[in-house]
């Protein structure tokens, strides 16, 4: 990886897709020593359902001034993102091209939350979930519940989890909601679908953010410091949630990361700073116990003991997370590989957790379709 | 939701009459039904009839519901697991948020879902109602 750039989660009422698309994609050219990527792939997952917006690949493409170059969408919900990030680096390391664009896009605040979560709600199962009027929250809360059963996790304890991440996010520039919350405001928010509350959830918000891969003996030529993407994963679960064989048992995080694990060469142990995917608190827990950071069924009671703060090994989420960074939600999973490239640099503009192994981990759905990058320096 | 009169014909055994896939290899039943076992890969499916009693095993009540779904707000959504172990996921009527629990047992009933416009498709599909003892 020879260049990164992002812009700041917002409501950016006065860009559009492509300048927002450009903004984020000509920083990462930047960041670069005269790249020129020979292919753009764009993550994104409401192009369609909210903007009637097809062919997304040369929109971004044009708009950064690389028309005539291979381009396209990789859509899986939330974990767009990622996916475009691991076909990207399909590309390059398949010897197709020697320089590939990867850039997240989402524009979500032009429309009412009922439109967009009407849009959220596409990650489910239409056919089965969606139809009985089913929202992203209501099927989150379904897994909650059943943690919180079967675990005897605390709704305190578990509320730890938006705590830290708004508490990081505060000095993060390119963070959607830089102020902080307590546990009490987090366990007094209204409820959305119980047992979730408002603040258990990701906020919507704009945003892109872009990488530039490059096979190794171009990355040298293009960044004095290139990252190396040293694992990559990927894994899926049923599409729907109640034919799954365990709901707590996040079988695509799982897959995805024994990959990547078994690609660099690591255990979770070894890893120093890892993004990790927070849409609602619960996804967090998953996420934790799925990439082996913790027992199944433990990470709640990590949290009450202070675990994953910034300097503990793994920190997780140093930027606030889909929670506090923001969820922009197809571009989510190439800011967290951004972030993590940035922080093992060591020029990442928020919390600094250094370190030489890094990993982000971006899903779609409730943990339908995960991607798991391991970064290295 | 955007329905056709086609779309919901499908959907009319599983939505209806709770049709599943029963995988004559490993004998495990699944809902929605597959055209593939997605516990051992068999394309050895029958369909079957899934029974209409079961207990809850989670729920949400959902309180910010979309277009089309209003008039039915707060939304109770839930997984039962039916008789045979099946699960299905489904809403929860004839009952109140505060009188839900773990383990309460209920009923397959059908009742419509969502109606598109007023000159469109109207969906109906099987919820659960809880089972009145004594
Ligand atoms: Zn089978």
């Amino acid at each position: 990886m020879v260049g990164v750039g992002m812009t700041k989660i917002d409501r950016h009422y006065d860009k559009d897709m492509r300048s927002l698309a450009a903004e984020a994609a000509l920083k990462a050219l930047d960041d670069t020593k005269g790249a020129d990527p020979k292919a753009v792939v764009v993550g994104n997952m409401m192009s369609s359902s909210l903007y009637q917006q097809d062919s997304l690949g040369a929109l971004v493409a044009d708009a950064i001034g690389l028309r005539g170059r291979g381009a396209l969408k990789v859509e899986a919900s939330c974990g767009s993102g990622g996916h475009a990030v691991a076909v990207g680096y399909s590309l390059v390391a398949s010897g197709l091209y020697d320089q590939v664009m990867v850039v997240g896009i989402e524009k979500m605040c032009d429309y009412p939350t009922s439109v967009v979560t009407a849009g959220l709600a596409q990650a489910a199962d239409a056919e089965y979930e969606v139809v009985y009027g089913a929202s992203f929250a209501a099927l989150n809360a379904l897994v909650m519940r059943l943690y919180m059963s079967r675990y005897g996790a605390k709704r305190e304890s578990i509320a730890l989890w938006p705590v830290m991440m708004h508490e990081n996010a505060v000095h993060n520039p390119y963070a959607q909601l830089r102020f902080r919350v307590t546990v009490e405001a987090v366990l007094r928010s209204p409820v959305i679908a119980d047992p979730i509350r408002l603040l258990d959830a990701a906020p919507i918000g704009d945003g892109a953010a872009a990488l530039i891969l490059a096979s190794e003996e171009v990355a040298r030529k293009l960044s004095d410091a290139p990252v190396l993407i040293a694992g990559v994963g990927m894994g899926s679960d049923a599409l729907d949630l109640a034919s799954r064989q365990d709901l707590l048992d996040p079988i695509s995080i799982r897959y995805a990361a024994k990959q990547a694990y078994a690609m660099a060469g690591i255990e979770p142990r070894n890893v120093d700073v890892a993004e990790i995917h927070d849409a609602f608190s619960i996804t967090a827990l998953l996420s934790i116990e799925g990439l082996g950071f913790a027992e199944p069924g433990k990470s709640w009671k990590e949290l009450e003991e202070g675990r994953y703060r910034p300097g503990d090994k793994p920190s997780l989420n140093p930027s606030g997370g889909l929670k506090a960074r923001g969820h922009p939600v197809g571009a989510t999973g190439v800011y967290q590989v951004a972030e993590i490239a940035m922080q093992l640099r060591g020029d990442f503009p928020g919390i600094k957790c250094g370190g030489e192994i890094g990993l982000a981990m971006n899903t779609g759905g409730v943990a339908t379709l995960t991607t798991v990058i391991v970064l290295r320096r | 939701m955007r329905m056709s009169p086609a779309r919901v014909w499908r959907a009319r055994g599983s939505r209806y009459r709770l049709e599943a896939s029963r995988c004559k290899d490993c004998g495990r039943t699944v809902y929605p039904p597959r055209p593939v076992c997605p516990y051992c890969r068999s394309r050895n499916v029958e369909i079957v009839e899934l029974p209409r009693k079961g207990r809850v095993v989670t729920w949400t009540v959902q309180y910010t519901v979309p277009h089309g779904y209003r008039s039915k707000a707060p939304l109770i959504l839930a997984i039962v697991e039916l008789e045979n172990g099946t699960r299905v996921f489904s809403e929860l009527v004839d009952v109140e948020p505060e009188e839900i629990r773990e383990g309460m047992e209920v009923e397959a009933v059908l009742r419509k879902v969502y109606e598109d416009g007023d000159e469109g498709v109207i969906v109906y599909a099987t919820k659960f109602r809880p089972i009145k003892t004594g």
